[in-house]
């Protein structure tokens, strides 16, 4: 219990010492409480109002109106719900798949091993866009496909994490102790390798949500992915295209939005990896 | 040599699945392919013989045979859309995208070894810290919002730079007229390029730096510039090698949003076309390419490593 004391003293550590990493956590706590409670806002994100199309921002309208007269800004924090929760289940997805693969090879090695890291060279060795698109084909359009699609092409690189993990895990004592009185594999992964690998897990699962926010946004940017009457940050940057010379503040708050979401789960990410590797804070900081 | 061929016969049933489960993939897609060669006043014989000529009514098995036969002779097919042959489209097509990638990556690639080596060895003083800070929000940046910011400024406020495609009409053999357009493209992608490239420079500068030799050449008195250049940059650049070599397929996709943006006419927009138009013969030919390109890259890269880092030579 010792141990895991010091980890915990050495996130505060970093929390109280590095600005940048609080601006992170309070925005994201931000974010995620102004994407839960815009539903009880009196204003309604697809009131249509023509008269006052492409609006610049004023006072009634913070950051002016879309080419329908909806109210931008509400919009936006309409958008971010839909990208968060594609960047949340994405991400659970990819932890699913990847956790599930890296620890069943690295558990069992010699032939599983193999071929299941013989598919992650199959899934890594395509460039993303070219996947994620193939595969978008076949699903319907919608945001559980999306978040689908994300989610199946972006665990490898879990995979390989937990994988290394398992496999230095395996070497332990106490799970070779396990092995020999023959308590059975499922119980031993569980209850003695899973915790080892956990704090991995939980670095990787912040970085994924960054990650599949910007895979997402990419692709609905492209036309590839949320589609109307469905709203996300990447989708509304799509349509301020159009617009750009007449409304370019349109453009503006998604965009930051997504560069400030992005940014605060990568250094969240960066914050807990002090915990995972307690070795980083001792002396010095980085890499 | 050995070692060459052996990777090239490791690498072909590597493409040879990908392609295969592509190709079901498309096939369990719910769309029928035919309804894009079909118009809706042919009659149901016609269609029936359409099928027929093109072979859809064949196991999916013997058509992933048909197309494999058909690629080995260079053969893509045609689009389901337009028609046009698909090789000839891409022959058009490649080059403009390697005009636009190629410059563009070498330049981040420049730039990234010098940002990552200053960032590196000034670590954690106010050089790295904007450095790495810059990265950070670089990362955090999507290209296609970087475009259109650049785009806003350049194009539209100022009028600097024409707004779309490789050329004006009519002006397709000047090279200013094509460097107008080629700017702002430019300029995106190597943005786009660099902070990855940057971070992994400093982060192997750093681990550099620790090596023994940097404290026997301190002990010997070596001045901080001498170790970084002389002994350090040489140690920083050789894994960069290899770099270059993965970097092979992005010359045919590695820029596929910033040609959409600004309709410049490579692989982009004429691969998002027809993953909307689901112009599966199209989709196919560029996922072979990509997936070959991949493998070629990997292979590129472990020769080079081969080649400049005497010690993996002599572990084989």
């Amino acid at each position: 219990m010792k141990k895991k004391n010091r980890r915990l003293e050495n996130v505060k550590y970093e929390f109280k010492h590095n600005k940048l990493a609080i601006f992170a956590a309070i925005y994201l706590i931000a974010i995620i409480l102004v994407s839960v409670f815009v539903v009880f806002s009196s204003v309604d994100p697809d009131a249509l109002d023509v008269a006052h199309k492409l609006q610049s921002p004023s006072s009634a309208h913070w950051f002016g109106t879309d080419e329908l007269g909806r109210d931008y800004f509400i919009r936006v924090l309409y958008g971010g719900r839909v990208s968060l929760v594609v960047g949340v289940l994405a991400m659970l997805t990819s932890i699913v798949i990847g956790v599930t693969v890296g620890m069943v090879a690295g558990y069992f090695g010699g032939i599983v091993d193999n071929i299941l890291m013989r598919i992650v060279d199959v899934f890594s060795s395509i460039p993303w866009i070219i996947m994620v698109t193939v595969v978008g084909l076949l699903f319907k359009k919608g945001l559980a496909s999306i978040i689908i699609v994300i989610g199946l092409f972006s665990w490898m690189e879990i995979a390989r994490l937990v994988r290394s993990e398992v496999l230095s895990a395996k070497e332990r004592e106490y799970v070779q102790y396990a092995d020999f009185i023959g308590i059975p594999s499922g119980k031993v992964i569980m209850s003695h390798v899973f915790p080892t690998v956990f704090p991995t897990i939980i670095t990787a699962a912040t970085a994924q949500i960054a990650s599949a926010i910007m895979v997402e946004s990419s692709l609905s940017f492209l036309g590839l992915g949320v589609a109307a009457p469905m709203s996300s940050w990447g989708s509304l940057l799509q349509s301020s295209q159009q617009y750009l010379q007449k409304a370019p503040y349109m453009a503006v708050l998604p965009g930051i939005l997504i560069i400030l979401t992005v940014y605060s789960f990568n250094k969240l990410g960066d914050v807990l990896r002090v915990f995972v590797e307690p070795r980083i804070t001792a002396g010095d900081k980085d890499e | 040599m050995k070692y060459i061929v052996k990777r090239i016969l490791q690498a072909i049933p590597l493409l040879l699945i990908i392609t295969f489960i592509c190709f079901m993939l498309i096939n369990l897609a719910p769309y029928d392919a035919i309804d894009s060669i079909t118009t809706p006043d042919m009659t149901k014989q016609e269609i029936e013989a359409k099928r027929e000529a093109y072979g859809l009514n064949d196991p999916v098995i013997v058509q992933y045979g048909r197309w494999l036969g058909n690629i080995c002779r260079g053969e893509f097919g045609y689009s389901l859309r337009s028609r046009t042959s698909i090789s000839y489209d891409l022959k058009s097509r490649i080059p403009s995208t390697i005009k636009l990638v190629l410059p563009s990556y070498l330049t981040a690639f420049l730039l990234a070894i010098v940002l990552g080596l200053v960032a590196g060895s000034h670590k954690n003083q106010w050089q790295d810290k904007l450095i790495d800070g810059i990265c950070s929000i670089g990362i955090a940046t999507p290209t296609f919002w970087f475009a259109m910011i650049i785009m806003f400024f350049f194009g539209y406020k100022l009028e600097l730079f024409p707004l779309m495609g490789m050329h004006t009409i009519g002006k397709e053999d000047s090279i200013l007229d094509f460097l107008q357009h080629f700017i702002m493209p430019y300029v995106v992608l190597t943005v786009g390029f660099i902070p990855d490239l940057t971070r992994y420079v400093r982060g192997s500068t750093i681990g550099q730096l620790k090596e023994d030799y940097v404290i026997v050449q301190k002990s010997f008195g070596a001045s901080k510039a001498e170790i970084l250049f002389r002994h350090v940059s040489k140690n920083v650049l050789l894994p960069l090698i290899t770099k270059l070599g993965m970097a092979l397929p992005m010359l045919v996709t590695g820029a596929v949003i910033t040609e959409t943006i600004f309709s410049w006419p490579g692989i982009g927009p004429y691969f998002v076309s027809a993953v909307q138009a689901m112009d599966y013969p199209i989709v196919m030919s560029i996922l072979v390419l990509s997936g070959t390109l991949v493998i070629l890259g990997n292979l590129l890269s472990d020769i080079l490593y081969c080649v400049t880092d005497p010690r993996i030579k002599s572990m084989k």
